[in-house]
């Protein structure tokens, strides 16, 4: 087994025990585990199955199987990113709206409260 | 009779708001007017909120700070909510006089648009800010010309009046920051009449502006944008 082997199969575990850790402390959102679960097991099977990789590289005709990794993974992490802003957009949203309802709602109570005292 | 409440969303605004407020109380409008005020605080870190309070005025409080635009919003829900007949909105730092408001509401009665605007630039008169910011204002009366084909010429006036329908349609939908421009395109495209009206402004007697030199470019270029989008959005 080559030493770089090694180095991506530990580095791989590693991350993939925090974000086990991090799913089990409520750290990180099941939904949002998912993606990093997938694309770390995929690295572990590859680091393992040197050839695998080998014969994905030549099914979709790249010269170096470098190039597939870094190709895909910035792929990945590009439409990842998009992901996060949408959800951040949702967020803002909902943020926004319960501010909204609240600020309402203070007002109603002050009225009622208002009502109570008379 | 008819229910106005006047929208004034304030950012740390203490300074100008009491005398904003007395002007506002002092204003003879015609007897079928009923004019309710209605502060909206956008999480202000001075002392706005307790000055508000001491003020015979309506106040929402909002928790978070939220920028203009979610901040007019949440007006517009409260006067959704308690079936106002119009709603004005007023910038709080006195740059709008309370005078103004009869010229909002005559043109409002002449022609029943839905949304009334206070513009600086029909007629030449009063305050008429910086050449960069006439020159901003330029730019996108050519491009609400082109989104809307409505010759708006004071696209980014704060000081709007709104009818049921556009109080119903923008407590739905109201762009967070930066929103006059956007807004326009979006009511248009709903099918409202839009007219505008020459007001009177004056110089801001405290506080600063949303639009501030720095900031001014990504304002161009965000606003363009949301109008864009607005534009090619299904209302």
């Amino acid at each position: 087994m080559l030493r770089i082997q090694i180095i991506i199969i530990i580095a791989s575990l590693a991350f993939l025990f925090l974000v086990f850790r991090m799913v089990i402390k409520g750290r990180l959102r099941e939904e949002y585990s998912i993606i990093w679960l997938l694309f770390t097991g995929i690295l572990v099977v590859f680091s393992f199955w040197e050839k695998g990789l080998l014969l994905v590289t030549n099914l979709v005709g790249i010269y170096l199987p470098t190039n597939l990794v870094f190709t895909t993974s910035i792929f990945i992490a590009l439409v990842y990113l998009l992901h996060l802003s949408v959800v951040a957009s949702k967020l803002q949203k909902q943020n926004k709206l319960l501010a909204q309802e609240m600020a309402l709602m203070k007002i109603e109570m002050e009225k009622l409260k208002e009502k109570e005292s008379k | 009779m008819v229910n106005i409440l006047i929208i004034i969303p304030c950012f740390n605004e203490q300074a100008s708001l009491p005398r904003l407020i007395s002007d506002l109380g002092n204003l003879k409008l015609s007897e079928k007017y009923n004019v309710s005020v209605c502060v909206v605080n956008d999480c202000s870190t001075d002392d706005t909120k307790q000055v508000a309070k001491n003020l015979d005025v309506i106040l929402i409080d909002l928790p978070v700070n939220l920028g203009i635009g979610g901040a007019v919003q949440s007006g517009l829900k409260y006067a959704l909510l308690n079936n106002y007949d119009l709603a004005v909105q007023m910038d709080g730092d006195g740059q709008h006089p309370p005078a103004e408001l009869q010229k909002m509401i005559a043109c409002y009665e002449e022609t029943g648009a839905s949304l009334v605007i206070g513009s600086r630039f029909i007629v030449k008169e009063g305050f008429q800010s910086s050449f960069l910011r006439r020159l901003g204002i330029t730019y996108f009366h050519w491009l609400n010309k082109f989104f809307t084909g409505k010759s708006i010429y004071d696209s980014t006036s704060g000081f709007r009046l709104f009818d049921k329908k556009a109080i119903k349609l923008g407590a739905r939908y109201y762009p967070d920051d930066y929103p006059e421009p956007e807004s326009l395109v979006f009511f248009s495209k709903a099918g409202l009449a839009i007219k505008e009206t020459p007001v009177i402004m004056v110089h801001r007697s405290g506080g600063q502006s949303s639009i501030r030199s720095f900031t001014s470019f990504y304002y161009c270029v965000k606003v363009t944008l949301a109008m864009f989008f607005s534009f090619i959005r299904k209302p």
